[in-house]
């Protein structure tokens, strides 16, 4: 039975490699580097032009502060803007963590069930097309303001998480579905052992986006909220900002959320690509 | 013919019986008859391969014994034993592809009937080392099915298969899709592993060679709704091996189960 010979996983490939094969790795590794350093090189000329208009053309900052100013104020109004900054983190951190549970539990439930799928299927698609910062005005007639912001970030987010577990969940190989019934598998078994992680690459897909979105449902609550205190978030400080001509502290927070934004969506990849990089094609490297 | 035989499945068990199809057809939801009626028996530990042209129903009369679909009519009866063993599972089944999950270990894959079954894990891993050894993939327990090829992921769906130790092997044309190196090591294996183990095998392939080779019986299908053609006894001494292949003896089976195969394609264009 063993007299085949089979040649160890990490052997090296037995035929030569195509001659491009050499000159690919640092090919490939300056490719990397100049993605990285030509966004850095537009970012500081941008800054630079940016400044130099400012000062050559004697610009008040309440028309435009220079970045020197937006960052002078960064760290001036730091106690107010990281305070925002946690509330509006916060926020979007239970929203998203509503949109993924209620995302991935409304899928699951369709899934098992047609006739709740067929009955309310609809009623999340209305939800979804209709505009936030339409429902965002409602809501906080109804509900308390903190839920209500909650609520927002959660209406924006669920939709992507629940379209694409859906995906996920109907796109298990038949063959394999069929042997888990050969086997007599339980209902939940399969969804266990099937289902859910044939439907994780598209879950985490869903996430990411769902990530952003949340982010952009808090703040649209929180201008659409306007209300001051010390539970105010950076969409508040922005509106406020602009109403005191504060321009400074209006770049300064937006910048905060912007940055707020990018981690949020680098962290939801990078759980990604842990996830899925021993078996999923999306996470593996192009030599694979 | 005409009466399906109402056999009941110890009567299947007692007349030496490892499957026994009476008038079964299989008519799909989309109207396409693709099976039938179709009548077939295999004695228990016998190794029979069912070969006919593309879409004569190969497939899906393997399914209907393994129960993955239902029959439209007729009877499909298959022994089981009595009493079933814990996590035991009388019929393995192996796909056109290997069918494994990508998401996880050579191992685990292979534990997945075990799992299903609730055995316990001990008991399990005993098996799962057997099974893992048996088709030579010990040193690839840990391994993806990706970092994997084509004819060690069929490897991993054999050990799949057998590490429910089944008493009846269904394989659905495992090996069409590999190279011809790799489909002769993995014939030579599968023949070595059956004279061991004596397991009831039916094959599904469209090779009349791979057919030939393997089998002790070969029955041709008719095309679609596939029939039950002829059958050609190979009675070649065992063990089979490379010299087999390259015989005389071979090449006359295959003439002759080639020519029996000239019916199911007559009437089809590009033949």
């Amino acid at each position: 039975m063993n007299s085949l010979q089979v040649p160890p996983l990490n052997a090296p490939p037995l035929q030569a490699p195509p001659l491009s094969a050499g000159q690919a790795t640092p090919d490939s590794r300056a490719l990397r580097l100049v993605r990285i350093l030509l966004p850095s090189v537009v970012l500081m000329v941008g800054i630079a032009a940016w400044e130099l208009v400012v000062r050559l053309y004697d610009i008040p900052p309440y028309v435009l502060p220079g970045p020197s100013a937006v960052f002078r104020t960064l760290v001036g109004d730091w106690p107010v803007l990281s305070q925002s900054l946690l509330t509006t983190l916060l926020t979007t951190l239970e929203g998203f963590a509503a949109a993924a549970l209620g995302g991935i539990g409304l899928a699951l439930l369709f899934n098992q069930s047609k006739w709740l799928e067929y009955s309310l299927f609809p009623y999340a698609v209305i939800l979804q097309v209709t505009p936030v910062i339409a429902i965002a005005p409602l809501l906080l007639i109804y509900l308390p303001q903190q839920t209500a912001v909650i609520v927002c970030a959660w209406i924006v987010g669920f939709f992507p998480v629940l379209s694409n577990t859906t995906l996920g969940l109907n796109s298990v190989d038949r063959n394999l579905a069929g042997l888990f019934r050969l086997y007599g598998a339980s209902r939940l078994q399969t969804l266990l052992y099937l289902k859910l992680p044939a439907a994780l690459p598209f879950i985490l897909g869903g996430l990411r986006i769902a990530g952003g979105l949340s982010l952009i449902g808090a703040v649209v609550a929180e201008i659409a909220a306007g209300s001051a205190g010390a539970g105010s978030g950076l969409a508040y400080r922005i509106a406020e900002s602009g109403y005191r001509l504060n321009i400074p502290r209006m770049f300064a927070a937006l910048l905060l959320l912007s940055a707020a934004g990018i981690v949020i969506y680098g962290l939801l990849a990078l759980t990604s690509h842990l996830v899925l990089r021993r078996w999923h094609e999306s996470a593996l490297g192009k030599e694979n | 013919m005409a009466e399906p035989a109402a056999l009941s499945e110890m009567e299947v068990g007692a007349a030496g019986l490892a499957v026994s199809l009476r008038g079964v057809t299989k008519v799909y939801d989309s109207g396409v008859s693709a099976l039938g009626p179709f009548d077939l028996d295999v004695r228990k530990g016998e190794f029979v391969s069912l070969l006919g042209p593309s879409g004569c129903g190969k497939s899906t009369a393997l399914r209907l014994i393994a129960g993955l679909n239902a029959p439209t009519s007729g009877t499909v009866l298959v022994s089981r034993p009595t009493p079933p063993v814990s996590g035991g599972h009388s019929i393995g089944f192996v796909f056109q592809e290997p069918t494994l999950m990508p998401w996880t270990s050579v191992r685990e894959n292979v534990r997945l009937p075990l799992k299903l079954a609730h055995v316990p894990a001990a008991q399990a891993d005993v098996r799962i080392d057997e099974a893992l050894a048996q088709m030579g993939l010990a040193e690839f327990a840990g391994a993806y099915p990706r970092e994997l090829s084509g004819g060690m992921k069929m490897r991993v769906s054999l050990a799949r298969a057998l590490v429910t130790d089944p008493d009846i092997l269904l394989m659905d044309e495992p090996f069409a899709a590999l190279d011809e190196i790799t489909r002769f090591r993995l014939n030579n294996d599968l023949l070595a592993l059956w004279r061991d183990l004596r397991k009831t095998v039916i094959f599904v392939t469209h090779s009349v060679f791979e057919s030939v080779y393997l089998s002790q019986r070969v029955v041709v299908m008719t095309s679609r709704p596939g029939r039950f053609g002829t059958e050609i006894r190979v009675d070649v001494p065992e063990p089979r091996g490379e010299e087999f292949r390259t015989s005389a003896d071979y090449a006359g089976y295959c003439r002759t189960v080639s020519n029996a195969l000239v019916p199911s394609y007559a009437g089809q264009p590009g033949s």
